[in-house]
């Protein structure tokens, strides 16, 4: 466990509770990302704006913390390209069939206590642990 | 005031999610990873700290009649459990555990401009775009198949 981070990990969290928390006092929406980028790809009219400016919210922020604190992007996994490109789709797939991804369901909707989003979150943790147990153990950690 | 709340908002989670390491894909995959011989909980505890804070802020929330800049709040209302569900949750964890990447982390990665998320990013796209088509093709089916259980 060399590599564990409890208090900055927690406050990461508090923040990211904040940022869900505006979004529901102000605007009434759930802070799923894959719900609020898939909603930028078949745009409906007045469906726009506030997701953009969220998005932009989400790369302004790594953009500056990119230069004030390079280490939290510290890639340090072995995948290709052809990898990386390859769990894209199949995130954005997923995410899109599943009604939703890690903020979503394992942040916003577990708050809820939605069954929904607990059987959601509980099964991506589940088949999360055995992709990355074979990655490990029958693929040697890289691919 | 809309567009500022949201500027503020994505910039808020993009430092929580940095703060909190999951920009990195070895803590993601190292959460996910039980039996690599280092096991990294941070991410729970990530977790944890947003269910406690939205958990709290969400009940508060929602005792007032709408939010401050729209006229009602949209907060989901499906009970159902159709197979999707599983299927699509199943699949975004093989994915989340290839990468080390969410949609949240990859998008702020991008941002610092990290190689990785540059790849991930048009991925996904191309994988939300596959998924639309394929749902319009399923409610096209359905529509001119007449009766018959609704898959979604």
């Amino acid at each position: 466990m060399e590599n564990f981070t409890p208090l900055a990990s927690t406050i990461g969290g508090v923040l990211i509770g904040l940022s869900a928390a505006i979004m529901m006092l102000f605007h009434g929406r759930i802070a799923g990302i894959s719900g609020i980028v898939g909603g930028l790809l078949g745009p409906k009219p007045g469906e726009v704006g506030w997701r953009l400016t969220f998005v932009v919210g989400l790369v302004a922020g790594g953009l500056l913390l990119g230069f004030a604190h390079p280490g939290g992007f510290a890639v340090e996994v072995t995948r290709s390209p052809i990898a990386i490109v390859s769990a894209g789709v199949i995130v954005g797939f997923g995410t899109r069939l599943g009604s939703g991804c890690t903020s979503g369901h394992g942040v916003c909707g577990i708050s809820r206590f939605s069954r929904r989003s607990i059987l959601a979150t509980l099964t991506f943790m589940g088949t999360g642990a055995l992709t990355a147990a074979v990655v490990t153990h029958a693929l040697g950690g890289s691919l | 005031m809309n567009h500022l709340v949201s500027l503020v908002s994505g910039l808020l989670f993009a430092a929580g999610l940095v703060l909190g390491g999951m920009t990195q894909p070895l803590k993601v995959i190292g959460f996910l990873d039980f039996t690599g011989g280092s096991w990294d909980p941070s991410l729970a505890f990530v977790m944890g700290g947003a269910l406690v804070v939205y958990g709290i802020a969400f009940r508060l929330i929602t005792r007032r009649d709408k939010p401050v800049l729209a006229d009602r709040f949209q907060i989901p209302t499906r009970r159902d459990l159709p197979p999707r569900l599983f299927v699509g949750a199943s699949l975004f964890g093989i994915g989340w555990a290839l990468a080390g990447f969410c949609p949240g982390p990859a998008v702020v990665a991008a941002g610092s401009g990290m190689t990785e998320a540059f790849l991930f990013l048009p991925g996904m796209a191309g994988g939300m775009l596959l998924f639309r088509a394929w749902d319009q093709r399923q409610a096209r089916r359905q529509a001119g198949g007449g009766a018959g259980g609704a898959l979604a």
